[in-house]
């Protein structure tokens, strides 16, 4: 039993963090909260100069080959340094392409991601808001050798900035996946103010005409790879949140030993002790199962599924109460905006909510367990 | 990161699963058998300083071994040499490594199989291996080893529950003994014990924790009586004990006077994972679960008319795995050679916290008839079991360290809050 990290993650994790801390600042987080983008190409090349784009894109594709864990390992980084910009929707978008892509597909597409030329989303969830297979309602309707796509897709990160995106969509016999671009004709991106200053979009199809070739594997039978992509992003979004929460704490933590009142620091106070013990166990129990389902994805274990629903469910509501408990430690300053603090609340609530949260995953569960 | 068994893990599991699958009577093993919750919510055997511990030859569940049953069971563990897995070769045990200690108690727990030593095994015995002078070992270890002394802890008093170390039960020397007098409670098996190991004050002048003397203390010696405690869910493990003018021979003090406080809180290398408890509690959650779907159609079980007990039971799933987790954090840290401190708090205040978590969802689960929590009552859902636990999981965040002796644990030596 090994919960700990190899030494070239570890060096990964130490490398990111300073690179973060450095480069993407928090005025730098601050500042891309204004930008229409969201982020700055100049940030985004210095990171693809590091081969992370391309970190689980295999060599023979231009990229590094490294594995889903190590992966899983930046992305928490990602979480702790609120990281503005589409490195997750990116992320996700190639993990559909090495599950789902042909082998001449991926010739075509996971060099210019690996090189962090193209920036790609991926467009599934629609106004319906679900995330199971009813909620695709989006239609591809075959005409010769193209596909004719029509609908919505509501709450896509960053499609506003994408090259392309890898969309799912309802055909005659069942989902199916397409790699569309960006921007197509028919294709209009409307972007959604969200709390958490992040970039997402209403995307609207409008006969947007797909070229068959385009396809992502067989017409109709893309649910199951879906889910093997979908399993795999959820557990990424909770390592965001690990990262994340891991940070709110460390900051309250802090604050709580500096603050003075009554004459001595608030961290001398019990009830304040007590909300940071649970913080803790929060964050450490939220880090440890999300690490059991990042494993089971990894190593295509029987009972993954469920395991990945057990984590998203626990870590949604852990890093919530974490967050929570964080502004209340710091009282008034923490409700400013000029104080950091927000800036964990805010996005907390997005990576709660995105690929399920934990009403929909703790339903899952509840099914897997036959009840 | 590695979260399955190594090829030699791998293999001792299945020495030990093998052992476990041939010598436990089926009907003794945990998923044929219908048993109650966890005692305070720890598993026997481990080695976890505590008040208020199972006394012997209990399994996981609180699942006890009767007459012959024990006796043969005690027989194979001994025959494997598994009285006392944990201790060094040299003393009897079977020099396990953390990793093969947490292995084989996984394993027990998995199965509700009974570690037989007692506090003898999980306590005393080790304290006088690491403190204990050449005649303490020879009189003490083969007697526990081969089960003819049953042990019992003396620490907490009336007065002295979270801030034991302020305990007041005086040993004053005379000549070459100490007279004791005084009193300890929540003193678990003290009505069946031959021997106890206790902890009185020497020294009533020193700072509170460098007064105090780690005694062995011989039940059969003039001046000892043992009160029964009935708890409120009808149990009668806890005892009171009282001490007038109880002479001990010097001889029988382990590690130097005055040094006692340090002698009871340094142990040997143990495993502290406590996942015989984060196993019990995964079982638990499953048997819940099993009952409520077996039961859907009867008006004992209110799951299908009820959508709030059904989430709460679904949360108690996934915080249960999240215990395993906690756990497994401990041993790995304990594996890579750190030693786990405000960890194993953590572990343990997750864990008996979502004991009393799990068995207000039973009740839930079981509404009106969950009051009923006698064992011959036929109308009682699981023989009363869940009613039972309920009343006994009070004591899950009060005994071995309350949860909020943990949460201190946790915030100022884990993270360095300061005292006030």
């Amino acid at each position: 039993m090994d919960l700990g990290l190899t030494e070239e993650q570890q060096m990964l994790r130490d490398f990111a963090r300073d690179f973060l801390e450095k480069e993407a600042p928090e005025q730098y987080v601050r500042d891309m909260e204004e930008d229409p983008q969201g982020y700055l190409p100049a940030v985004w090349n210095k990171m693809a100069e590091q081969g992370w784009m391309g970190l689980i894109v295999p060599d023979s594709y231009g990229g590094v080959g490294m594995g889903y864990l190590d992966l899983m390992v930046l992305i928490e980084e990602f979480g702790r340094n609120l990281t503005p910009g589409p490195f997750r929707s990116n992320s996700v978008a190639t993990i559909a392409l090495l599950e789902a892509a042909s082998d001449a597909q991926k010739q075509v597409y996971l060099p210019a991601i690996a090189s962090g030329t193209q920036v790609w989303a991926l467009a599934h969830t629609e106004p319906s808001a679900r995330f199971d297979e009813q909620g695709v309602q989006l239609t591809a309707t075959r005409d010769g050798d193209v596909y004719v796509l029509n609908g919505t897709k509501l709450f896509v990160p960053n499609s506003h900035v994408a090259d392309k995106m890898v969309v799912t969509a309802r055909s005659a016999n069942g989902i199916s996946m397409f790699v569309v671009d960006a921007k197509a004709a028919g294709v209009t991106h409307r972007p959604l103010v969200t709390m958490a200053s992040d970039r997402q979009s209403e995307v609207t199809f409008d006969n947007v005409r797909v070229p068959a070739s385009d396809i992502l594997g067989e017409e109709g039978k893309a649910w199951p790879v879906f889910q093997r992509i979908s399993q795999k992003a959820t557990v990424l979004e909770a390592a965001y949140l690990v990262g994340l929460s891991q940070m709110a704490f460390e900051i309250t933590l802090d604050y709580t030993k500096e603050r003075v009142q009554f004459g001595q620091p608030i961290a001398s106070f019990q009830a304040m002790q007590h909300m940071a013990a649970d913080m803790a166990t929060d964050v450490d129990a939220s880090r440890y199962i999300t690490y059991q389902a990042a494993w089971d994805v990894d190593t295509d274990e029987d009972d993954a599924d469920e395991t990945v629903h057990v984590a998203k469910a626990w870590v949604s509501e852990a890093s919530r109460r974490v967050v929570a408990k964080a502004q209340e430690m710091h009282g008034g300053i923490g409700f400013t905006k000029d104080y950091k603090i927000q800036l964990y609340f805010r996005r907390q609530k997005a990576a709660e909510v995105a690929w399920g949260d934990a009403e929909y995953h703790r339903e899952l569960v509840g099914q897997a367990l036959g009840i | 990161m590695r979260l399955t068994d190594t090829p030699e893990e791998a293999a001792w599991r299945a020495e030990v699963r093998d052992f476990l699958d041939t010598e436990l009577p089926d009907e003794f093993k945990r998923r044929n058998r219908v048993s109650d919750a966890p005692f305070a919510g720890y598993e026997a055997g481990a080695a976890v300083p505590a008040n208020g511990r199972p006394t012997a030859v209990t399994g996981g569940s609180g699942f006890r071994l009767e007459g012959g049953a024990r006796g043969e069971w005690r027989e194979k563990l001994a025959a494997r040499g598994w009285i006392a897995p944990a201790w060094p070769k040299e003393y009897g045990g079977a020099g396990l490594t953390t990793t093969e200690q947490f292995i084989l108690n996984e394993e027990f727990a998995e199965f509700g199989a009974p570690q037989v030593g007692g506090m003898g095994v999980s306590m005393a015995g080790p304290t006088i291996i690491k403190h204990g002078t050449d005649e303490q070992k020879a009189e003490h270890l083969p007697r526990i080893l081969k089960g003819e002394v049953q042990w019992c802890q003396g620490f907490s008093e009336p007065g002295s529950g979270s801030d034991l170390a302020s305990l007041q039960t005086r040993a004053v020397r005379d000549g070459d003994e100490f007279v004791i007098n005084g009193s300890k409670i929540w003193t678990s098996g003290a009505a069946s014990a031959n021997w106890m190991f206790m902890l009185a004050r020497t020294d009533t002048e020193a700072p509170k924790h460098r007064g105090i003397s780690y005694f062995l203390l011989d039940f059969t010696t003039p001046g000892i009586t043992v009160q029964p405690l009935v708890n409120m869910a009808g149990g009668a493990g806890f005892n009171q004990v009282f001490f007038d003018n109880v002479r001990v021979p010097a001889r029988n003090v382990v590690g130097e006077v005055n040094r006692g406080w340090y002698v009871a809180t340094t142990t040997l290398d143990f495993e502290r994972s406590s996942i015989g408890t984060s196993v019990g509690i995964n079982h638990a959650v499953d048997q819940i679960i099993r009952w409520a779907k077996e039961n859907q159609d009867s008006p004992q079980s209110t799951l299908s008319r009820n959508p709030i007990a059904r989430a709460e039971l679904i949360d108690r799933y996934i915080e249960a795995r999240v215990a395993k987790m906690l756990s497994y954090r401990v041993v790995h840290m304990q594996q890579a050679g750190l030693i786990p401190n405000h960890e194993a708090s953590m572990a343990k205040l997750f864990a008996t916290e979502l004991t009393q978590r799990i068995y207000r969802t039973a009740e839930k689960m079981t509404g009106l008839y969950g009051l009923l929590w006698e064992r011959d009552e036929e109308l009682a859902p699981v023989g009363g079991q869940f009613a039972r636990s309920y009343v006994s999981s009070v004591s899950s965040t009060i005994a071995g360290g309350t949860s909020e002796i943990q949460r201190n644990i946790i915030s100022q030596r884990g993270l360095g809050m300061p005292r006030s």
